[in-house]
C-alpha cells in the first residue's frame, strides 16, 4: 500500500516545528508502524536529509518509550495497543496519517516526535515505592490476599508509564498515570502502611509538574494502550481527601 | 514469543514436507510432534537450546510453515480442549494479545508460527562477588553481568537477576565501598573529566565527519547476519575463523564508508546508533573469539565438532570446566583469558539427556 505521512518535524524545544510531507510507498501490511517509519528513515539518511526522531525501545509493548499522535489518536486508533504494536494492516492504501508527538506543556518537545517526559519520573521518585523493609518472606497462607484484589493490583501494575492519557486529555491530566501507580501499591498489603504519605506526596507532585485535573471525561481510559481503568482515580481522589484530612 | 507457552503449546510440523494446507487441515496422523517424538520423556518442555536447535533444523532442512518457511507451529489446541479457553487466557493472555497484534491471527483457533530469534547474550561484564567490576567503584547490576548464566540463560531471568541484585546484593555491598572509601568531591573540573569528554567528542566527531554512502542500519544487519548464521545456535572452527575476518572488514567499513546526517548540537538518533554499532563491532569480536576458543558443545552454545552420535551437545568437562572472563587490551588486539574455574562439589557432572 501506499500511504502520505504528515509528520511534525521540530529542530528542538525552542525552534517552530512544521509539518513535512512524506510518501511511504511499498509499505507491507505485516510491518509495524515504527518499521514503516525505520523505512523512511533509511530513505531519508542514504540521501543525507536529518531522519525523523521518535522514541522506541522493547518494540514489544511494554516498556512505554514509543509514544505518537497518529491522525489526533495517541498510540493510533487500535484499541488497547502501544504504536509499536500497531501494525500496518490497521490502515488502507492511500490513507494520508498526520503524525505528531504527544503534546502538554508538561512534556517538552526534545525533538520531532521525541518528548522529555521527566515529569512522570518526578512523580514516582516523590513515592511510587515502598520504602519500608517488610523482611524475609512470611509462610504465604498468613498473608492471604483475595485473588480479585491482586488481579486489581496487577492491571493498574500494568500502566507502562507512555504519557497517552496526558495526551488525549483536554486537561493535560496526569491522574490516569498517577492514580494507577498508586493503586498498584495500595491495593497490596505491603504497599498499605505508606498509603497517606504516597497520595500527598504523589498528587503534589503531580501539581508541581504542571499537569492539569481530571473533569470526567474518560478520554484517558479508552486511550489507553494498557486498558487503566477510571476507577483508579475515584480511589486516588478519596485517598487524597482522607488523607488530607487526617494532615490537618 | 515466550518460551513459557512451551508449558501449554505443542510444537509441530506437517509430517510430509511440502504440505501446504492450513494447519487446521491437517490431520493428527499428518502432524509430526517432533520434540514429542525425540524426547518422549521431556517433550515440548526440552531446554530452549534444544527447543530452538531443533526448530532451526528443522526449517534448515526445508520443512518450515507459513510464507517464509521460517517457523514452526505451537499448538494450543489441545491445551484448550483440556482446560478451556478461558484457562489458557488467563495464563497466556498477554502472550497471545502480543502474537494477535504482530500476525493479525488468532492463536486461540490457530497455532502460532514461532521460530529462535537472538534475545540476550549469555554472559556480560566480569564482576566480584559484590557485582563490582573491574572498575573501582563500578558496580554492575542484572543481566548486564555475568554471574548468573550457563551455557543458556535462564527462563524469566531479566526480572529474577534484577530483583536478586537489586534487592539482596547491592543495598549490602555499595555501601561498604563508600564507607571504605575516602574520595573527595569530584567536579567537572577534574582532569579525566576533561579527557573522557574530548575522547567522547573525538569520537562523534570523527564519524560525522565520515561522510560514505552505507547507512548505520545497513552495517548493522550485515553484521547481526552474520553473527547469527555463524555465532548463533551452532558453530564451527572455519566459520568462526572467517567471521573474525569478516567482523574486522566490516569495521573498515563502518570507520571509512558510514553515513550519518544530521547538525552537531541536535539530538541525533542516527549517531547514537552509530556509537552503538561501533560497540557492537568489538563485542561481536570478541563473541568470536570465545566461540573459537571454546571447542566444546555447551547448552546453547553448539560446536558442530563436538556432538554426541545422537547430535546433542557435547561438553569437555577435562578441559573447559571454567568461566572464560576475557580482557579487553584495546580494538585490534587479542583480548586476555582469565579462568574462573567451576568446582561443583556435590553434582556428579554428565551428559545431558531428555529421551
Amino acid at each position: 500500500m501506499n500511504l502520505t505521512l504528515k509528520v511534525w518535524r521540530q529542530k528542538s524545544n525552542k525552534a517552530k516545528g512544521w509539518f513535512q510531507v512524506y510518501q511511504a510507498k511499498d509499505v507491507s501490511e505485516d510491518m509495524s508502524f515504527l518499521e514503516m517509519l525505520d523505512v523512511i528513515n533509511e530513505g531519508l539518511a542514504l540521501e543525507d536529509s536529518d531522519p525523523i526522531a521518535y522514541d522506541s525501545d522493547c518494540r514489544e509493548g511494554i516498556c512505554g518509550t514509543c509514544c505518537i499522535m497518529i491522525n489526533g489518536r495517541a498510540h493510533g486508533s487500535k484499541h488497547g495497543t502501544t504504536v509499536c504494536q500497531l501494525h500496518m494492516r490497521e490502515f488502507r492504501d492511500g490513507d494520508v496519517l498526520i503524525i505528531e508527538p504527544f503534546r502538554s506543556s508538561a512534556f517538552p518537545v526534545v525533538k520531532d516526535l521525541v518528548l522529555d517526559r521527566s515529569a512522570f519520573d518526578e512523580i514516582i521518585q516523590s513515592g511510587g515505592y515502598v520504602s519500608i523493609d517488610t523482611g524475609g518472606a512470611p509462610e504465604a497462607n498468613t498473608l492471604q490476599i483475595p485473588k480479585e484484589d491482586s488481579d486489581m493490583a496487577m492491571d493498574a501494575a500494568a500502566c507502562i508509564g507512555c504519557g497517552a492519557c496526558v495526551a488525549s486529555c483536554k486537561n493535560a491530566s496526569a491522574m490516569l498515570f498517577v492514580s494507577a501507580k498508586l493503586a498498584h501499591l495500595s491495593l497490596l498489603p505491603q504497599g498499605q502502611a505508606e498509603w497517606r504519605k504516597r497520595v500527598l506526596s504523589m498528587v503534589r507532585a503531580m501539581d508541581k509538574a504542571g499537569f492539569g485535573y481530571c473533569t470526567n471525561e474518560g478520554e484517558c481510559e479508552l486511550e489507553c494502550p494498557k486498558e487503566i481503568k477510571i476507577s483508579n482515580i475515584a480511589r486516588m481522589n478519596r485517598q487524597f481527601l482522607l488523607a488530607l484530612i487526617k494532615e490537618q | 514469543m515466550s518460551e513459557s507457552l512451551r508449558n501449554d503449546g505443542r510444537v509441530w510440523i506437517p509430517r510430509n514436507k511440502g504440505d501446504k494446507r492450513e494447519p487446521s487441515q491437517i490431520p493428527e496422523a499428518e502432524r509430526l510432534y517432533y520434540l514429542e517424538e525425540k524426547y518422549p520423556s521431556f517433550g515440548n518442555l526440552v531446554p530452549r537450546d534444544v527447543a530452538s536447535r531443533n526448530a532451526k533444523a528443522q526449517c534448515d532442512a526445508g520443512r518450515g510453515v507459513g510464507k517464509t518457511g521460517l517457523a514452526v507451529y505451537l499448538d494450543l489446541r489441545d491445551s484448550i480442549a483440556r482446560d478451556g479457553e478461558d484457562e489458557i487466557r488467563e495464563r497466556y493472555g498477554n502472550l497471545c494479545e502480543m502474537y494477535e497484534r504482530i500476525t493479525g491471527e488468532d492463536p486461540y483457533k490457530n497455532p502460532m508460527r514461532i521460530y529462535p530469534a537472538p534475545h540476550y547474550t549469555m554472559g556480560g561484564l566480569w564482576v566480584d562477588y559484590d557485582l563490582m567490576s573491574t572498575i573501582p567503584g563500578l558496580f554492575v547490576l542484572g543481566e548486564a553481568n555475568f554471574s548468573d548464566h550457563g551455557a543458556n540463560r535462564l527462563g524469566a531471568s531479566a526480572l529474577m537477576q534484577g530483583l536478586a541484585d537489586g534487592y539482596f546484593i547491592i543495598p549490602y555491598t555499595i555501601g561498604n565501598f563508600l564507607c571504605n572509601s575516602s574520595s573527595d568531591a569530584v567536579g567537572t573540573t577534574h582532569a579525566a573529566f576533561a579527557d573522557a569528554q574530548q575522547g567522547a567528542q573525538g569520537k562523534y566527531d570523527k564519524i560525522l565527519a565520515i561522510k560514505g554512502k552505507r547507512t548505520v542500519t545497513d552495517i548493522h544487519r550485515e553484521l547481526g547476519l552474520l553473527m547469527w548464521n555463524m555465532c548463533g545456535m551452532s558453530r564451527d572452527d572455519a566459520g568462526l575463523r572467517e567471521s573474525l575476518k569478516r567482523v574486522s572488514e566490516i569495521r573498515e567499513d563502518f570507520w571509512h564508508d558510514v553515513t550519518v546526517p544530521g547538525t552537531p548540537g541536535e539530538l541525533n538518533q542516527n549517531l547514537e546508533h552509530a556509537g552503538r554499532v561501533a560497540d557492537y563491532l568489538e563485542f561481536a569480536e570478541l563473541l568470536l573469539f570465545d566461540a573459537l576458543h571454546r571447542k566444546e558443545s555447551c547448552g546453547g552454545h553448539f560446536r558442530l565438532e563436538s556432538q554426541t552420535e545422537e547430535g546433542e551437545a557435547l561438553r569437555d568437562d577435562e578441559n573447559y570446566r571454567y568461566v572464560a572472563a576475557w580482557e579487553f587490551k584495546g580494538v585490534g588486539n587479542d583480548p586476555v583469558l582469565h579462568k574462573e574455574l567451576l568446582d561443583f562439589e556435590t553434582i556428579k557432572l554428565a551428559q545431558r539427556s531428555y529421551k
